[in-house]
């Protein structure tokens, strides 16, 4: 089992037991431009993640 | 991660702030600051009248909802696009907007583009010399006149846009590579009225839009999530990806970018081009009224927008 984070249309695997600010460095994702929710709550940077955790990434940036 | 107030799991935590906070603590905060920041920089009283411009997206709704919510007298405008790209943009993005003025018992006054001039942006921007491969040209130059009429012949005493502050250090950042120094004169958290222009004010100029995102899914806000189809590949996009970069390293970054060009304005380090700067267009050029719709420019004759209107119904 790992943990999958699915940001617009794209899906990653991480493996569980790191930060989520440290699993975002991982698949090269800026922690600035995006929040972590996990069902549906926000969480901040330093939760760790589980096995099974299915995190979804809101960009935050917008703007022409 | 706990709440710096009541020791409940944070949602956010502001690394420039070094704060955190919970579900509840978080958007009460961010209301309280938005007031400190209408009230620093003297944008407006309960007093006034208030026109929101509202896209539909996190930043606009949010502040509506943050202005409703302290009891300003706040309607909200949208500016129908006609922006399809097979998405049907702007069709959601009304219904959005209406459906949160609904919600709270708002006024929302709505100028469909297409309607009131005969053609949508994408339409315009394929007919006419301004808009030929830049539709974002054709749709701010429009949006900030269709506002700029509401607010003025509506009798409000500001309008409000919900500019957050990686908006603002994206601006500031390319306006700097290129030393606008007109543009640069001008840029802060309140602009002024000036001969036929409407007063207009940013209240949530000091939050990143980090900040916006969260503030609108802790209250439930229902917004746009996708980017205008015309914005992929922006350079105000890539301006604040570069800020962002900058900001993982160094949390604090965009706020003291933002804040110390406000104190160097304040200070004067930006002296305007002629004397009296408030009669004038960003690089100091004489302001004129336009003869069809009574708005300024900074040529004689018909001013930007309503050329560009003309230009539509000859082809």
């Amino acid at each position: 089992m790992t943990v999958k984070m699915i940001l617009r249309d794209k899906e990653y695997e991480v493996k569980p037991g790191t930060t989520v600010r440290h699993a975002l460095e991982k698949i090269g994702v800026n922690s600035e431009s995006v929040l972590a929710t996990r069902h549906g709550e926000l969480i901040t940077d330093d939760e760790i993640l589980h096995e099974g955790d299915v995190i979804k990434l809101v960009a935050v940036i917008s703007g022409g | 991660m706990k709440c710096r107030k009541c020791e409940q799991t944070a949602v956010i935590n502001m690394r420039q702030h070094k704060l955190a906070l919970c579900k509840e603590h978080y958007p009460a905060w961010i209301v309280e600051q938005t007031q400190r920041f209408i009230e620093k920089y003297r944008m407006f009283t309960q007093d006034q009248r208030v026109l929101v411009a509202v896209s539909g997206g996190k930043d606009s709704l949010s502040l509506w909802d943050i202005l409703w919510q302290l009891g300003y007298q706040a309607d909200g405008l949208y500016i129908g696009l006609g922006i399809d790209e097979g998405l049907g943009y702007s069709d959601e993005s009304r219904r959005l907007a209406e459906q949160f003025a609904a919600q709270r018992g708002l006024h929302l006054r709505v100028v469909d583009v297409a309607e009131t001039y005969g053609e949508t942006i994408p339409q315009m921007a394929e007919r006419t010399t301004r808009g030929k491969g830049r539709p974002c040209a054709v749709c701010g130059l429009t949006k900030r006149h269709v506002m700029n009429r509401i607010a003025r012949d509506e009798g409000y005493d500001v309008l409000v846009t919900g500019h957050n502050l990686d908006d603002e250090a994206a601006v500031l950042f390319a306006n700097t590579l290129n030393w606008a120094t007109g543009y640069l004169l001008r840029q802060g958290p309140v602009l002024e009225a000036r001969q036929g222009m409407a007063r207009k004010a940013k209240p949530l100029c000091r939050f990143y839009e980090r900040e916006m995102t969260a503030y609108a899914l802790v209250r439930g806000i229902e917004y746009i999530y996708d980017e205008c189809p015309h914005a992929v590949g922006s350079k105000t996009i890539y301006y604040k990806e570069m800020l962002n970069k900058l900001e993982v390293d160094r949390p604090g970054a965009k706020l003291s970018f933002y804040l110390s060009f406000l104190q160097a304005r304040e200070n004067g380090l930006f002296v305007a081009s002629s004397e009296n700067d408030s009669q004038t267009g960003a690089s100091g050029e004489a302001l004129h009224t336009c003869p069809s719709c009574g708005q300024p420019t900074t040529a004689p004759g018909e001013c930007a927008f309503c050329r560009m209107v003309l230009q539509v119904r000859e082809n």
